[in-house]
């Protein structure tokens, strides 16, 4: 457990758990009683099958990044707590996204998203589907993008994320 | 039992057994049906109960008086509901309990059946753990696994729900295979106890040098059974103490350094010494409400030392200068070591002494002196069982003023003697606890200090007492009010009085205690107490309540007003002029 300088507003917890029924409510709980503010949450099982792991964002202006981290590690299902300091996680989002997209606009539409690397997914009549992976930033800046065109739905994965490797950020 | 198990119900007493559990506080029903038959070939003793919270507060009683967990048993749904307050109670106070639930059979679970209930979905928040057992073969795992959780660390709650099907014989999903050795599997669950040295040698320079030190002890102390080793300390470093509402009894009430209990209801002294330090040493204590004040007021000049066994509490409210996560009685031991080693230093605090044994002369406890025509003075109604009562005898409290007398009043020279509610102030507390406490004590006299109002709430476990043969004593302040709701409404709502008054005939207690096979007596004239407490003592065959008719005026001094600092505290009329 290696807690880092808060001087972020936004702090990444990946929390590996023990894959058992109702441990998500546990932490969901605990978050929601003491006051704790997720800014995002994801969930999905490790590579062995008794554990899962959660990245969580949260907003330390609701509490301090330490009081969240330790009751944390209280709930008995916790098994690892990981604070990943937001200068050294590499963090990815998916979004996919259906777009207004009358003919005459496609094309700059699809340069918009050629630039942001990301996909189409499926055409419509007056609309478009697309997909994008990235950092949570390059996924903000592209839905702001999109906006204007008019979004009919739009659905985001909430981010996850691993440390660095040596150097890299 | 001496067989080998061969369901999961029969699993279920074996595990209870195998951790020593001699006492079972319960109430059966159709969910947990099945664990009640193998029951009777138990070793295990069960306290029928006559509401599921009152199986919880015993428990809860027993485990304060006994070191020990507490253990109850109860139903599912409405009975599980019932335990709910207890569990929030014992999580609230740190008291090692395990709950067994029944629950709908497997199949049941999430139709909305008869009595289901979400069990662990309700008690996740009020206790430290919870099960949902799903197969019959997982019950001797994690009834050990319930009772390490319960018991080290931090201690605490722990409920374990177990459908029907897996403990009923006539079902194969009760099918199990016993074997005596199971390995617990709790990867996430690893309490440290150890100490940091290098913190325990930074606390004890701290220590050295303090000219106007205070150990803040709460409940954690007794938790980690360090009475003696707090003793040692203090008497090597001379350095005065206040015991919380859940250490009362940690360290001893008569001795000379011993300042009483600090917070909203505590004695000038505490108060003061605390909110004037330059350095607070805070062991088991975790700087609640009731005992900082308004916070930004607290202790403005003190320094910080924190010792607490859960991490998280260290900067949860304040911000320690040395923060020490481990057992307080290791830490209290390295603490005594390091100051054998090094000397406990050359402060000067001649001037602090001196200070403090002023207010003590100046701002003692105190209340109004009785006057003919008046009802009892509730105060010296517990200064009279105080001194008639033998010096180890076990008190629980219910909660409201009467709880806060007991708590000022009583003298606790010994731990392990103060049993009340202090986190959750649950009302209706005192009998069930102190049933509790005297089943797993029962040749140290028991007394139950109870309001009038609290009486209400679980006095029906007088019948418990008496058919289950556990002669406890209640000493029932009975001022025909919610004493300490119409003390706040006088003082700060103008003496507009809403809903407090409960009534000055009924019940009539003394036939209601009579009528649960207890003896019952009613004091209305001062010189009548001694008498009826003495009569009470040498009653050992069924439980005793004294109706003891008190003053509804009386108010509990000093206080700090909800809000205000502690440098507010509102002393009695007769010391309000006296310079601080
Ligand atoms: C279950 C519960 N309900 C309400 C309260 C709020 N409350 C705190 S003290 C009190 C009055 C208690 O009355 P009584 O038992 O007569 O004690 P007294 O203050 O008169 O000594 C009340 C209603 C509580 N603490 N617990
Ligand atoms: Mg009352």
């Amino acid at each position: 457990m290696n807690v880092a300088a808060p001087e972020y507003r936004y702090h990444t917890l990946v929390v590996t758990v023990e894959n058992k029924a109702g441990v998500l409510a546990r932490v969901a709980g605990l978050f929601a009683r003491r006051g704790f503010n997720i800014e995002s949450l994801a969930v999905a099982p490790t590579d062995d099958d008794l554990f899962s792991r959660l990245t969580i964002v949260v907003d330390i202006e609701s509490a301090p990044l330490d009081q969240v981290v330790k009751q944390l590690d209280k709930l008995v299902n916790v098994v690892e707590i990981r604070e990943l300091h937001p200068g050294y996680a590499v963090e990815r989002e998916l979004m996919i996204v259906t777009v207004e997209a009358e003919p005459h606009r496609r094309d700059e539409l699809v340069e918009h998203l050629d630039r942001a690397g990301g996909k189409v997914l499926s055409v419509g009549t007056d609309s478009m589907m697309l997909s994008l992976v990235g950092p949570p930033k390059r996924i903000d800046e592209f839905e702001n993008l999109l906006r204007p065109f008019g979004i009919v739905e739009l659905q985001r994965t909430g981010r996850v994320a691993l440390a660095a490797l040596d150097g890299e950020h | 039992m001496t067989t080998t198990p061969k369901d999961g119900g029969q699993a279920l007493i074996r595990a209870l057994e195998n951790e020593g559990v001699d006492l079972l506080f319960g109430l059966p029903g159709g969910a947990i049906l099945p664990v009640y038959d193998p029951l009777i070939d138990s070793s295990i003793r069960h306290v029928l109960v006559r509401h599921e919270q009152g199986a919880g507060h015993m428990a809860s009683g027993y485990a304060h008086a006994t070191g020990r967990p507490g253990v109850a048993m109860v139903t599912s749904g409405p009975a599980a509901t019932n335990i709910v307050t207890a569990l929030c109670d014992a999580h609230l106070d740190s008291v090692p309990l395990v709950c067994i639930t029944g629950q709908v059979p497997l199949g049941a679970i999430g139709t909305d059946a008869f009595q289901e209930c979400d069990t662990t979905g309700i008690t996740m928040s009020v206790t430290k753990h919870n099960f949902l057992v799903t197969d019959a073969q997982d019950i001797p795992r994690t009834i050990k696994e319930a009772f390490h959780i319960a018991t080290t660390g931090r201690p605490g709650p722990v409920l374990v729900d177990i459908p029907k099907d897996i403990v009923d014989p006539n079902n194969p999903h009760s099918a199990m295979e016993w074997t005596d050795d199971v390995e617990m599997d709790l990867p996430g669950y690893h309490p440290n106890i150890e100490v940091d040295p290098a913190g325990i040698a930074a606390a004890a320079d701290l220590m050295r040098a303090a000219e106007r030190p205070v150990l803040y002890v709460g409940g954690g102390i007794l938790k980690a059974r360090a009475a003696e080793a707090l003793r040692q300390l203090v008497e090597m470093t001379g350095i005065h103490v206040v015991t919380t509402l859940m250490a009362r009894g940690a360290f001893p009430d008569s001795h000379e350094l011993c300042l009483g209990m600090p917070g909203m209801h505590g004695n000038f002294t505490a108060v003061t010494a605390m909110q004037e330090a330059d350095l607070l040493i805070a062991l088991g204590a975790r700087f609640d409400d009731r005992v900082t004040g308004r916070i930004d007021g607290f202790a403005p000049d003190a320094r910080i030392i924190h010792i607490d066994i859960d991490g998280a509490e260290l900067g949860k409210v304040l911000r320690p200068d040395i923060a020490i996560q481990g057992d307080c009685r290791l830490a209290v031991e390295a603490l005594v070591a390091d100051f054998s080693a090094n000397g406990t230093g050359d402060a000067d605090r001649s001037a602090w002494r001196s200070r403090i044994s002023g207010w003590q002369e100046r701002f003692p406890l105190a209340y109004e002196p009785w006057g003919p025509g008046q009802a009892l003075k509730p105060q010296y109604v517990i200064e009279r069982l105080r001194d008639l009562t033998p010096d180890d005898t076990i008190v629980a409290s219910g909660v409201g003023q009467h709880q806060m007398w007991a708590s000022q009043y009583w003298n606790f020279d010994h731990p392990y003697t103060w049993i009340n509610s202090g986190g959750l102030g649950t009302m209706g507390y005192a009998i069930p606890a102190a049933i509790g406490a005297k089943a797993g004590m029962p040749d140290r006299m028991v007394w139950a200090v109870d309001g009038d109002g609290c009486f209400q709430m679980t006095a029906q476990e007088l019948v418990t007492a008496t058919v289950e043969g556990f002669p406890i004593k209640v000493a029932l302040i009975n001022n025909s009010y919610l004493g300490m709701v119409r003390q706040w409404q006088e003082m700060f709502y103008d003496e507009r009085f809403s809903e407090v008054f409960l009534s000055k005939d009924v019940p009539d207690y003394k036939l209601w205690a009579q009528s649960m096979g207890c003896e019952g007596m009613r004091v209305d004239d001062p010189d009548e107490i001694d008498a009826a407490i003495t009569k009470a003592n040498e009653i050992d065959d069924r439980p005793v309540v004294i109706d003891f008719r008190v003053m509804a005026e009386e108010k509990v001094y000093p206080m700090v007003p909800a809000g205000a600092t502690n440098w507010d505290l509102v002393v009695p009329p007769s010391q309000a002029d006296l310079p601080r």
